[in-house]
């Protein structure tokens, strides 16, 4: 009926090599609430420390490899790659991630 | 206690900060729709507040913690300072949303929006069909929405839409999902009507039955497996056809902070006709003082309000014993259980509406009217909270 309008948007795919915050969310920290959180459309999400760690780094530069490398640098630990694969994934399903 | 000088007072939990305000800019508005929230008797409100006012309140809140921010009336884009509103807001650090009939959203504005940092759009719809959004708005504003959803696009906005449902368009949920889809909404908010302001008023015309309800609900299910996240389906609760209230504004006094058009901070922008509130103004009083001390914000905050059957419930935490504004209404005592809840002594009066409404349509619906001062088009605002975890 309207062939000015462009195709939808696809479904989102599986999780990216470069995971990416969607344009669509804002990530900012929070002084009021001592943390970070996702904001959207009429809606924000809190994030706990680590969610937000790596939330942070998905800037469409990072692999999820580098992003596990660089937070067990950061926090002088190991074996988090399930973790952060994990927020990744969520991210991915609720439309975090692009 | 050792130390400790004041026992006198009970401890109480300080609030935290109100996450949400809602800047409801005027109750102006050029749509007269049937199911509006606003208050009916618009005559009682007073003189819209000014830019440099709406500038403080907006500094004041985000001071204490909002982030974000809702744009809303009435008809927002009736004000012609909302450019200058959007920008402040935004560099104040606010998500802006603008909560809009369409009305107003020509390409020139949606320009200088964009241009003030404006983030998200939420779009009302009355129906997929233009004879009943025509109806039910008093308008001819459906061909109008549809181009105004393109300009929203073309300005690369998130588009909510938004259609308020009720008997009359429930059959057409299917529909009104495949016009989101084609005016590439990433939201679309099925709002079932709650029973305020002017949908109150007209009950018993937008009453559904619950089969109605049921196959709308089917439908929708249908189209979530269907679509996955390329639209994301929201089925705001039908309250009346439930056993259990909706956790009405998350919790009074606990991250919702409502400002009408006439400078009254509200908890809910329902609350104007509660009785024995003392609604501030913020003309008079720092939003501080307001949200931490005012009789009005501490009226129903926390639980020591609550009568039995809430007192001793086991999900009073979980859903703060529902709509104050509700209880008021249906019981006559805003301190009384959500009748809504299959546990309040007075939830058969809800039974009987959803039963009696089809035996009651002699009076005919009533349309907004603009006979005073204008009002709001839609009943948009959840009455829920939008806060989430991770």
């Amino acid at each position: 009926m309207q062939p000015d309008i462009a195709p939808p948007s696809p479904a989102y795919a599986a999780p990216p090599g470069l995971p990416q915050l969607s344009r669509r969310l804002r990530l900012q920290y929070e002084a009021a609430q001592t943390r970070w959180v996702l904001l959207y459309p009429e809606g924000m999400v809190q994030l706990n420390d680590s969610a937000a760690e790596i939330l942070r780094r998905c800037d469409g530069r990072h692999s999820v490899a580098d992003i596990v490398r660089e937070l067990e640098t950061l926090f002088d630990t190991q074996g988090i790659a399930a973790q952060v694969q994990s927020l990744i994934d969520e991210g991915t399903q609720r439309g975090w991630l692009d | 206690m050792a130390g400790s000088t004041d026992t006198s007072a009970p401890t109480v939990q300080p609030p935290g900060p109100p996450l949400w305000l809602l800047a409801e800019l005027t109750y102006r508005c050029p749509l007269h729709c049937v199911f509006c929230y606003n208050p009916t008797e618009l005559e009682r409100t007073g003189a819209e507040l000014s830019t440099a006012q709406w500038v403080d309140v907006m500094r004041q809140a985000r001071a204490l913690g909002a982030a974000q921010l809702g744009f809303s009336g009435g008809e927002p884009l009736v004000r012609d300072d909302l450019e200058e509103l959007v920008q402040e807001a935004r560099r104040l650090g606010y998500y802006t949303n603008l909560l809009t009939s369409g009305v107003g959203l020509t390409a020139e504005r949606a320009r200088r929006l964009k241009d003030a940092g404006l983030d998200h759009v939420q779009l009302s719809f009355q129906d997929s069909t233009r004879e009943m959004n025509d109806f039910l708005s008093h308008t001819k504003t459906f061909e109008l929405k549809k181009r105004v959803a393109r300009i929203i696009k073309e300005h690369d906005w998130p588009m909510v839409m938004n259609c308020v449902l009720h008997r009359h368009n429930l059959p057409h949920v299917g529909a009104i999902i495949d016009m989101a889809l084609e005016l590439e909404a990433e939201y679309l908010e099925l709002a079932n009507t709650q029973y305020y302001g002017w949908a109150w008023r007209n009950r018993d015309h937008l009453m559904p039955t619950r089969a109605q309800l049921e196959q709308a609900e089917a439908v929708v299910q249908s189209y979530r497996e269907r679509i996955g996240n390329r639209c994301r389906l929201l089925f705001v609760v039908p309250d009346y056809f439930e056993e259990r209230p909706k956790a009405c504004m998350n919790g009074w006094g606990s991250v919702f902070l409502s400002i009408a058009p006439d400078g009254l901070a509200m908890p809910c922008h329902n609350a104007r006709d509660l009785p024995g509130l003392q609604l501030p103004d913020v003309r008079e009083h720092a939003i501080a003082d307001i949200w931490q001390r005012s009789q009005a914000f501490n009226a129903y905050r926390g639980e020591d309000w609550m009568q039995e059957p809430c007192r001793s419930c086991s999900e009073r935490q979980k859903d703060f014993g529902g709509c104050r504004c509700q209880a008021f209404m249906v019981t006559g005592d805003a301190a009384a259980t959500d009748p809504v809840c299959s546990k309040s002594p007075m939830h058969e009066r809800i039974v009987q509406f959803r039963e009696q409404a089809a035996t009651r349509r002699q009076i005919p619906i009533v349309f907004r009217s603009n006979a005073a001062a204008p009002a709001g088009d839609r009943n948009i605002i959840k009455k829920g909270s939008g806060i989430d975890a991770c």
